[in-house]
């Protein structure tokens, strides 16, 4: 099977702090990978380190067999044209109109007519729903509606990857119910590479083809729904049970708690 | 129409600035000398040239005609060379012609005055480089005052 | 850390915002220009100069104002009420108009730069175009450092002019100045080059410095609530001292030398 991106024994740390540790995963091409794992975990940032913002400390990441890593500032430029990403908030431009947002990479990257333009944004806003939106400013959107409307703007170029930031939080039912939805069928329709980084369990097994779990800066399960699901793990099983407590423990690091209330200063 | 009106404004704004600038230029500014065009050297010795300053104006019964180039002390005798261009369509001075330096109003500035002489035979007119012969000095108001006390002591006396 | 450290520490961090903001400024200047970057120039001249343009009248007419009443009360003294038109003339070409345009542009566009950019940075509009394969510094920060660096001098400009006729309003129609003195003795003592032309060129150094200010600390904010509040405050205070220290070393190079 073809891999469209390949993490390979990947190290990051932020200042002092260690975020991954060796990580390697892959994303196979045409498929919807998720990666899960608890909050404050470096989730985005794997998104970003894919994306070429970050510099991992070691280890490579490969875009459709080139190094993301070591390409020059205008080889990334050209390999992002082929990615994008659906940021958490959706980052639309706030001083623009719906329709302006989704135009925005079509005016920058191309030379298309205004009309030629103007169909393709039409086309991809009827696509997730907002066509009739299209004269809204993001402000007026709710976070749903804003959140599709970033879609539409993402796909706007018809990319190979598409990365979708957490796309559940914070969503109602129906919301999420919408964009899982979406995420499908963009990836089946569009024939699309998907990454999925999301903590919310149930929407992601139902969609997912493939599933990475990060826990403590390292790769805990990997699998099918139902692999995961059927996994011996107890970290994995801590997390899709949502348990409180377990190998992810319920406290931040710190000392005993008798120690700090009666031991002795030292 | 948003962006329309941004243009709109911004043309409102650049229309607004060069207003501004024709005003400065214009009424503001001192453009008669701006533009120095062709102008020709004279030089004058003076005994004291007062608070003469570069830049200082040659008049000729007020009309300006040239500005004070550069001062200097002329290496043998120590008196003040002022340096004077002149433009060149008021070219046609006499020899005779004298200068004097004079102060515009009590508090003014000090400008050069230029007196054109008598034309007549045997006369010719002023060229580039010449130095001109009849300069009347800067009036210093010690050298006045002190004048005045020295008269009005010899007259007293006199009497 | 003992102070020493801690002094030794944040100087090497200033350093290096100084390099940061200098990465960014050749970034955002030689970043290859696109024939559609004019239209976003202009947009942002409309948002940083047409907007301040009320603010810069207003406070160039009372300034006009306040000095030609204050001038009048001592020149009158002298009996030299003629002289307002140069003391009001030379004062705004020279100092004031550059330096108070380019104080008011810090208040009024500096820090509203600053929290856009740092708004942009927060809600990962930044990091989306950087994403989409577009340089935020050619298609956000070049727009905005043009447009300040065009739109200053533009300004100071109206607000001299502005203020030499307030000066005349109050002057001439109310103080009873003769309106030929105003302007003759304004127009024998003040030189197109050396007055208008370094009271400009002054005032395109600020346009520089403020604007560059204010967009780096936007460009370099700590994407919070706080680190935003902290960069609009920031850039209102350094550019503000940065101009009356440059506006010092500027005036020594113009006028200090004879």
């Amino acid at each position: 099977m073809d891999n469209l991106v390949t993490v390979d024994n990947l190290t990051f740390s932020r200042g002092d702090r260690l975020i991954y540790d060796g990580i390697s995963l892959s994303v196979p091409k045409g498929k919807i990978t998720a990666v899960m794992g608890p909050s404050g975990i470096g989730k985005t940032t794997l998104l970003k380190l894919i994306g070429g913002q970050l510099e991992p400390a070691k280890g490579d990441i490969l875009f459709d067999g080139d190094s993301i890593v070591s390409m020059n500032r205008s080889r990334l430029y050209k390999t992002r044209r082929r990615m994008s990403m659906l940021f958490q908030s959706g980052a639309l431009f706030t001083d623009m109109s719906v329709h302006d947002n989704v135009a925005f990479p079509l005016k920058e990257h191309t030379n298309l007519d205004s009309d030629i333009i103007d169909t393709i944004v039409s086309l991809k806003l009827q696509a997730v729903g907002l066509r009739g939106a299209s004269r809204l400013m993001p402000s007026e959107l709710s976070g749903g509606m804003a959140r599709r409307a970033a879609l539409a703007r993402a796909i706007a170029l018809d990319p190979d990857l598409i990365m979708y930031d957490e796309p559940f939080a914070g969503q109602d039912p129906i919301s999420m119910g919408v964009l899982v939805k979406l995420i499908r069928q963009l990836n089946d329709a569009l024939d699309l590479t998907s990454i999925v980084v999301t903590h919310d369990v149930n929407e992601v097994l139902t969609i997912a083809d493939h599933i990475y779990i990060l826990a403590d800066k390292k790769v805990i399960g990997e699998g099918t729904a139902d692999e995961i699901r059927n996994s011996d793990s107890e970290l994995v099983q801590q997390f899709l049970k949502g348990q409180a407590d377990g190998p992810v423990p319920f406290h931040y690091p710190s000392d005993e708690l008798e120690a700090s209330l009666f031991g002795e200063k030292s | 129409m948003n962006k329309y009106k941004a243009e709109l404004m911004v043309g409102v704004f650049i229309a607004l600035t060069i207003g501004a600038v024709l005003l400065l230029a214009l009424k503001v500014a001192n453009q008669s000398m701006t533009t120095e065009g062709d102008t020709y050297t004279l030089y004058a010795k003076f005994d004291n040239i007062g608070g003469l300053k570069e830049r200082s104006a040659v008049k000729v019964g007020g009309v300006t005609i040239g500005r004070v180039t550069s001062i200097s002390l002329d290496k043998q005798d120590y008196t003040p060379v002022v340096e004077l261009s002149i433009m060149r369509q008021y070219a046609e001075f006499p020899e005779t012609s004298s200068v004097s330096i004079l102060t515009s109003g009590l508090l003014g500035e000090q400008y050069v005055g230029f007196q054109p002489g008598f034309a007549f035979d045997g006369i010719a007119n002023l060229k580039d480089g010449d130095y001109l012969q009849d300069t009347k000095s800067a009036l210093v108001l010690e050298d006045l005052i002190g004048q005045f006390l020295f008269n009005r002591g010899e007259s007293d006396s006199g009497e | 850390m003992n102070p020493l450290q801690s002094l030794g520490a944040g100087t090497i961090d200033k350093i290096a915002a100084v390099g940061r903001a200098g990465v960014m400024l050749f970034g955002a200047i030689f970043a290859l220009p696109k024939l559609k970057n004019v239209a976003l120039t202009i947009k942002q001249i409309h948002v940083v100069g047409v907007q301040s343009l009320l603010i810069i009248i207003v406070s160039g007419l009372f300034i006009g104002m306040v000095m030609a009443l204050q001038g009048f009360t001592i020149l009158v003294d002298y009996g030299a009420e003629g002289s307002l038109g140069p003391m009001v003339a030379l004062s705004l070409l020279r100092e004031l108009g550059p330096v108070v345009t380019a104080l008011l542009f810090a208040g009024r566009a500096g820090s509203a730069l600053t929290a856009e950019i740092g708004l942009m940075k927060t809600t990962e509009q930044l990091s989306s175009m950087e994403m989409m394969a577009v340089d935020p510094l050619r298609r956000v920060i070049a727009p905005r450092f043009w447009a300040g660096f065009i739109a200053m001098p533009m300004l100071a400009v109206i607000f001299s002019a502005v203020g030499i006729l307030g000066g005349h309003l109050v002057g001439v129609d109310w103080l009873g100045v003769d309106a030929g003195s105003y302007w003759s003795l304004m127009q024998s003592s003040v030189e197109l080059g050396s007055d208008i032309g370094n009271g400009v060129l002054k005032s395109l150094v600020f346009a520089v410095v403020v604007t560059w200010i204010a967009i780096f600390k936007g460009y370099d904010s700590t994407p919070t609530s706080e680190g935003i509040s902290k960069a609009t405050t920031e850039t209102v205070v350094f550019s503000s001292l940065a101009v009356l220290g440059l506006d010092f070393v500027l005036t020594a190079l113009m006028f200090g030398i004879e």
